[in-house]
């Protein structure tokens, strides 16, 4: 009889996770954005870099050439790291043979995509109003505060996660000059540890 | 002993209910398909086991429609998170 009711309650919470989270989300979309994050931050530590010799205190001017540069970098970042992300992580939900990931990925998105879209616009006004030492650690705050938001409709170490990116942002913002350096931590380096954590763990 | 059975809900003995009940109570709402789905059920064994759950009052429905499609989202009330709340607690009081 007490089976039984272990055998219950351990169904319950399956069903309880299976409805109300995403779970299909792949370690290997974590280690993809990571990689191409780093690659992002490599080519970007080229362009802004290469004409500043002054040592020490790192300051950063653009011009206009080189603003644009760095917005195309920026974006060409986040299409590689998105649609890699995408890719992986829609392979697993077939893998999973998940049906129902609808109502999960709508609320997993919505939840994500409102700090994110608000720490974005409030980047692109801080970068046209010429703050850019600021633009690496509010990234990277406001994806921490994404990923805990969007963390109870997902697996549990997206929360952690977050909150590693909040501190790792406010600590860069404390840092102002070596924002390229933390930036390439929280989101090259921690993406990839996580995505091995989390494909190790998961694994089918 | 004895007590904690009588906390134990009839209305969830059986494995569909518990089921259809563990996942209304962690949404605001799903619909018919969608816990089709979930607990991998026919059309008919899962109308049957939502009517017997609507006449203790556990769950109730609100028909939609969606590009005149017809959708039927099915919510847990009040009294029925309560007494799911009660079976869980004596579940884990026997099992202590």
């Amino acid at each position: 009889m007490k089976e039984k009711y272990i055998e219950d309650l351990k169904e319950i919470k399956d069903i309880m996770n299976r409805s109300s989270r995403f779970i299909s989300l792949s370690g290997l979309s974590g280690i993809s954005a990571g990689i191409s994050a780093l690659i992002g931050a490599y080519i970007a530590y080229q362009t802004v870099y290469t004409y500043q010799e002054n040592l020490g205190y790192r300051s950063v001017i653009l011009t206009d050439e080189s603003l644009t540069q760095l917005l195309s970098i920026a974006l060409g970042t986040l299409v590689l790291a998105a649609g890699t992300g995408i890719y992986f992580t829609t392979r697993e939900t077939k893998k999973r043979n998940q049906r129902i990931w609808d109502i999960q990925t709508k609320r997993l998105l919505t939840n994500l995509l409102i700090p994110l879209i608000t720490g974005g616009i409030l980047c692109l006004m801080l970068l046209f109003k010429g703050y850019i030492g600021m633009l690496a650690p509010l990234t990277l705050i406001f994806y921490g505060l994404a990923l805990v938001n969007a963390s109870k409709y997902t697996l549990n170490e997206i929360r952690s996660l977050g909150l590693i990116e909040i501190a790792l942002g406010l600590i860069a913002m404390h840092f102002i000059g070596f924002g390229l350096l933390f930036w390439s931590i929280g989101f090259g380096v921690l993406h990839i540890i996580y995505g091995i954590i989390m494909q190790w763990r998961y694994k089918l | 002993m004895k007590e904690l059975l009588k906390d134990l809900d009839k209305a969830f003995e059986n494995k569909i209910r518990l089921g259809i009940m563990s996942a209304l109570v962690v949404n605001e709402y799903l619909d018919f398909n969608t816990l089709k789905d979930l607990l991998d059920l026919t059309d008919g064994n899962l109308a049957s086991h939502l009517k017997s759950l609507e006449k203790k009052r556990y769950i109730m429905f609100k028909k939609e429609f969606l590009d005149r499609k017809p959708k039927t989202k099915y919510y847990a009330t009040d009294d029925g998170k309560k007494a799911f709340r009660k079976h869980i607690n004596a579940i884990e009081q026997l099992l202590k």
